[in-house]
């Protein structure tokens, strides 16, 4: 990697002033993108702000009809939270099965949400969720907050600070996996929150994750497997590469929308 | 009785360094006043050099010397050279291009070494590699063997038509006339997978010049130091033996990719001498996967000639084999002696004609990985034979066992140049058809249907050719090496002993299997036995390790060296004992007079012979340390039949395998456990190869699968618990009736594989899909046959 300027911030807000300082300053916050990118030479910040001392965004809080989650919660920790099992168990389970143990260790879920990899699982529970995320500066619904891959609208020295779920009365994810990468080819989260079904998929739109609105009509109208499976999406805007055609992708979604609706409930 | 002979499972005695951090591998030798290089590599896969501008880059900080291709041309230096020489159809040589360690004038693929850096540090060195401005005159790539063959865009301008070699073996007149008389023609067109190997430890090396003895010393990740002496410094840099140093400490992992004389080897000790301080490099894994020589990248049309009964009358095979940019060391030996002299496989076939083209492309050389020609050839048959018994509407296991070369026929010889030496097929395939159920298979099926998922059951037998070789038979094929091994068994003072074998152990556990092969013959335990390799100014000499050679070939080498020093120790324990040398026995590591109950243990002859106070000089030398050489009389044929069993689902086209049943005939088994974990790895790679691993390059020559993110290696979570078992035929060609194991999971696993999801498609009416079958692969199988039966 090139070199940089490691700062170690103490908070939130001091955090924000050294990147905005900075000539061109980044947040590190589980570092399971950046660093890789830093290693290959692919990015050359001047500074690294560490955000992993600032015990302000570390946990998960239980707000009666929502369950608020700091920036810097590892996955680890949503994924064996009670709290998170009880309330939202897709959420946990999604958790669960992001990378392997050694990212889950490390990875968290602002800086997964911050990156925005198409083919991430969190957003998908964002979208899917309904979720806000909330930041040093504002709260931003999931709905304004994705921006295309690897592009959100979080603004420069704006950072998550925590993201706040409501919780669903049904929800589950499913992933079909990258064989080679372990990233969803396909992940699609169903929820039914107060009253609002919703489809969220990850891993297989060109502009990141999306909202299936044909299989959130079918769920609307009968929330069943079998309603989401006859929905045959559309390969129009899906990514296609060396493994996996967009017709494939297309394909996929309803499957994984059908098995998700199977496993909620 | 130690406990630590033939047989025994003994715990791998290497492991406890590996598994506490304790190895000392290349990276981990730091050598005094040491600096770090960093090589510069094409980004394009087709170009001319028309300038390379270093000046901004050797002002960098920590720069000491920067070199390219030019350099090392007006040096002298020679290509790096390949090991096996090729004649075309009409008895021409094959065409050698030159392969200059630093691309000079033109790059041909993408990775190719463009000039070396080296500074202080390694970071430095990569600071300073991003200031050079090199000119390049980018030129079409050729990336596709069709296209290759069609001309045009030339990978090297004096390679017309991109073609390596024409080669062709067996008899082409009787294998028209077996077509001729046919009652069955089965064809298959098959693409045997371009694979990248992914050992554990990327490649590394550092180079050491010694001014004041002109000493050259190479530490570098290899397989066999003493063939790199031969090739870097008889072909490439011309430094005599006794000035050049090579040593292969603990390398983690190989599978054939560490075999070959890699450019960055002979770079950078060339460089050693005009930096005069000692170069390190390692390769970052994005250069293992765009530098290391990839494996298979076959393309193959066969047909197979069969009478009204099922009989097999003729096979004609005509492939053609990418061998990427430069011909590796092993590149053109693959593709033709390695591959079609198996095309006999476990059948009776009485007429096998093959053609093999040979192609260069503008992509990373091929050369062997794992079971190297051998997979190629038996995923061909063994395709080949399953579409048979569909076609002609004969059940797959019978019509094998018809076909199958019976016990009685050893030593068999095939119409394409082996003699298999000894084999018994219908037995290792009987005792595999029962360890897998084959008969109950039909409930199974019933039941996975049951639940929506469609399950199938593939077989493989196979037969290959490893313990590579008898030198005159390589020799008369076109080696241009020996292929014999050696050992060296020192006997110490107080009777520990220290072997010195020319294999070298990269993860297959060889300071134990040998170990105990010492144990056997002194009836010591293997705490007292030291294997020593990889050194060349310890080991008197040797070939390696690959081909699975070690035991087969380095292990009668050792046992004869044993054998060496009993001899000699009888004649002291005699003199000794005061008796006649005929009267000594020896068991148990106890030399005792025959019918009394004189003894000496083993430890008291070795402290005789270096304190030979009472010893018969006149007779023997002191001391107890003997050498030998062993080449064998053939090479060794393990064998044995594979079956595996998938289950799909046929919504999304996901594939597991249920089960996998290996029964293997690998000789004798010095150790069980090591034995079983070495099929176990040969599986996982199989596995890989059939459902999971494929190189892709796109039309310009860029690598799309340059890393894990889209190269997909087995993990653990894709593999089922395997069933393995030997059944073993004692191998009749070296004396310690040993065949080689280290490929055989590599070699008899594919197939089975594709064969499993091919039956499982077959009521949908799939007949055919191409490793590796992934998910996409599948699925879209079962799409374009519910389309076609829609249609119909």
């Amino acid at each position: 990697m090139y070199q940089f300027n490691y700062q170690k911030a103490g908070s939130a807000d001091e955090a924000a002033s050294a990147v905005t300082a900075a000539e061109d300053g980044r947040f590190l916050a589980g570092g399971m993108t950046l660093i890789p990118t830093l290693k290959q030479r692919l990015a050359q910040p001047s500074d690294l702000v560490d955000l992993a001392g600032i015990s302000d965004l570390v946990g998960i809080e239980d707000g009666g009809d929502s369950i608020t989650i700091k920036g810097m919660t590892r996955h680890v920790d949503v994924a064996n939270s009670d709290l998170v099992k009880s309330k939202i168990p897709a959420l946990a389970s999604l958790a669960d099965n992001i990378g392997d143990p050694q990212v889950r260790n490390r990875g968290t879920i602002g800086g997964s949400l911050a990156n925005n990899d198409p083919a991430a699982d969190y957003p998908a529970a964002v979208l899917g969720l309904n979720a806000t995320v909330i930041t040093n500066k504002r709260e931003i619904a999931a709905e304004d907050y994705f921006d295309g891959m690897f592009t959100t609208v979080l603004e420069e020295g704006e950072l998550i600070t925590a993201v706040r779920f409501p919780i669903p009365a049904k929800a589950a994810y499913m992933k079909f996996p990258n064989p080679a990468s372990r990233y969803a080819l396909v992940g699609v989260m169903v929820a039914q929150t107060g009253g609002d079904t919703r489809v969220a998929v990850t891993g297989a739109g060109q502009d990141g994750v999306f909202r299936a609105s044909e299989i959130e009509s079918a769920l609307s109208a009968n929330w069943s497997a079998d309603a989401a499976k006859a929905v045959k999406m559309s390969d129009d805007g899906l990514n296609a590469d060396i493994h996996a055609s967009a017709e494939y992708r297309a394909h996929l979604i309803s499957v994984m929308a059908s098995r998700a609706v199977t496993a909620a409930g | 009785m130690t406990g630590t002979g033939i047989g025994a499972s003994v715990k791998r005695v290497e492991d406890q360094r590996f598994l506490t951090g304790n190895g000392n591998y290349t990276d981990d030798i730091n050598r005094p006043g040491q600096s770090h290089a960093w090589i510069l590599r094409s980004p394009h896969a087709h170009a001319t050099i028309t300038s390379v501008d270093i000046s901004k880059a050797e002002k960098a900080d920590g720069v000491i010397a920067i070199f390219t291709g030019a350099d090392m041309a007006a040096d002298g230096v020679g290509g790096l050279p390949c090991g096996w020489h090729i004649h075309n159809k009409d008895g021409s040589p094959m065409l050698e291009p030159g392969h200059p360690p630093l691309a000079h004038e033109k790059v041909r693929h993408v990775g190719d070494q463009v000039a070396i850096v080296i500074a202080a540090t390694h970071d430095a060195a990569r600071d300073a590699a991003e200031l050079i401005e090199v000119d390049y005159g980018v030129l079409p790539a050729v990336i596709n063997m069709d296209a290759a063959l069609a001309g045009g865009t030339l990978v090297h301008d004096d390679v017309p038509n991109n073609r390596c070699f024409d080669w062709e073996i067996g008899d082409k007149n009787a294998v028209e006339a077996a077509f001729a008389a046919a009652d069955h023609v089965v064809s298959i067109d098959l693409v045997n997978n371009r694979l990248i190997p992914n050992a554990m430890e990327p490649r590394a090396a550092i180079s050491e010049f010694d001014r004041s003895s002109g000493q050259y010393t190479l530490h570098t990740t290899t397989q066999n130091p003493h063939v790199i002496r031969l090739l870097m410094g008889a072909f490439v840099l011309q430094i005599p033996e006794h000035k050049l140093r090579i040593v292969a400490p603990d390398v983690g992992g190989g599978f054939g990719s560490k075999i070959f004389h890699y450019a960055e080897e002979a770079i950078l000790t060339w460089a050693a001498a005009k930096v005069h301080q000692p170069i390190k490099w390692t390769a970052e894994r994005s250069e293992s996967f765009a530098t290391d020589a990839h494996g298979r990248d076959h393309e193959t049309h066969a047909d197979l000639a069969l009478d009204k009964s099922g009989k097999f009358l003729g096979l004609r095979v005509a492939t053609k084999a990418n061998v990427g940019a430069y011909l590796s060391t092993f590149g053109s030996s693959v593709p033709t002696y390695l591959y079609a002299t198996l095309l006999a496989g476990v059948y009776t076939t009485p007429a096998i004609y093959a053609e093999v083209q040979t192609v260069f492309t503008n992509t990373v050389p091929v050369d062997a990985y794992r079971g190297a020609g051998r997979p190629e050839c038996t995923y061909l048959l063994e395709r080949l034979v399953t579409k048979a018994a569909r076609q002609v509407g004969i059940d797959p296991v019978a019509l094998r066992k018809m076909n199958m070369i019976q016990p009685d026929q050893y030593p068999y010889q095939t119409p394409v140049a082996l003699m298999y030496d000894c084999g018994d097929s219908p037995a290792t395939f009987e005792s595999a058809l029962k360890a897998s159920d084959y008969a109950g298979f039909g409930a199974r099926r019933a039941a996975a249907e049951k639940s929506g998922k469609l399950r199938g059951i593939g077989i493989s037998t196979y037969v290959e050719a490893c313990g590579i070789a008898p030198s005159a038979v390589a020799g008369a094929l076109g080696a241009r090496a020996g292929l014999y091994e050696s050992a060296q068994v020192r006997v110490h003072p107080t009777g520990s002993v220290t072997v010195y074998t020319g294999t070298h152990s990269h993860g297959q556990g060889h300071e134990t299997t040998f170990a105990q092969l010492v144990s056997e013959s002194f009836g010591i335990p293997i705490d007292q036995i030291e294997i020593s390799h990889g050194d060349t100014d310890q080991v008197q000499f040797g070939m390696g390790t690959y081909g699975s050679r070690s035991l087969a070939v380095g292990g009668p080498a050792i046992l004869n060296a044993c054998n060496k020093v009993i001899d000699k120790a009888k004649k002291i324990a005699a003199h000794i004992m005061e008796a006649d040398v005929s009267d000594i026995e020896f068991a148990d590591g106890k030399f005792t007079v025959a019918g009394t109950d004189k003894e000496m243990a083993f430890a008291e002859i070795s402290l005789a012979a270096y304190v030979p106070h009472n010893y018969p000089i006149e007779e023997i030398e002191p001391g107890l340390d003997e050498n030998a050489f062993y080449d064998p009389l053939n090479f060794s044929f393990p064998g044995g039949a594979h079956i595996c069993e998938v289950e799909i689902d046929p919504e999304t086209g996901d594939t597991e395998i249920i089960s996998f049943t290996a029964v293997d005939d690998v000789g004798r088994v010095v150790n069980p456990m090591i034995v079983e974990g070495q099929v176990h790895g040969g599986l996982a790679q199989g596995v890989g190869q059939a459902m999971l691993e494929g190189c892709v390059y796109d039309d310009a020559g860029q690598l799309l699968t340059g890393s894990y993110m889209d190269y997909t290696m087995p993990r653990a979570d894709n593999l089922p618990n395997f069933s393995v078992a030997t059944q073993s035929v004692m191998g009749a060609s070296n004396p310690l009736e040993v065949k080689g194991v280290g490929e055989v999971g590599a070699i008899g696993s594919p197939p089975a594989v594709i064969n499993a999801i091919l039956d499982a498609l077959a009521p949908l009416g799939v007949d055919d899909i191409s490793m590796p079958a992934t998910s996409l692969k599948v699925w879209q199988a079962i799409q374009e046959s519910s389309v076609r039966q829609a249609a119909e």
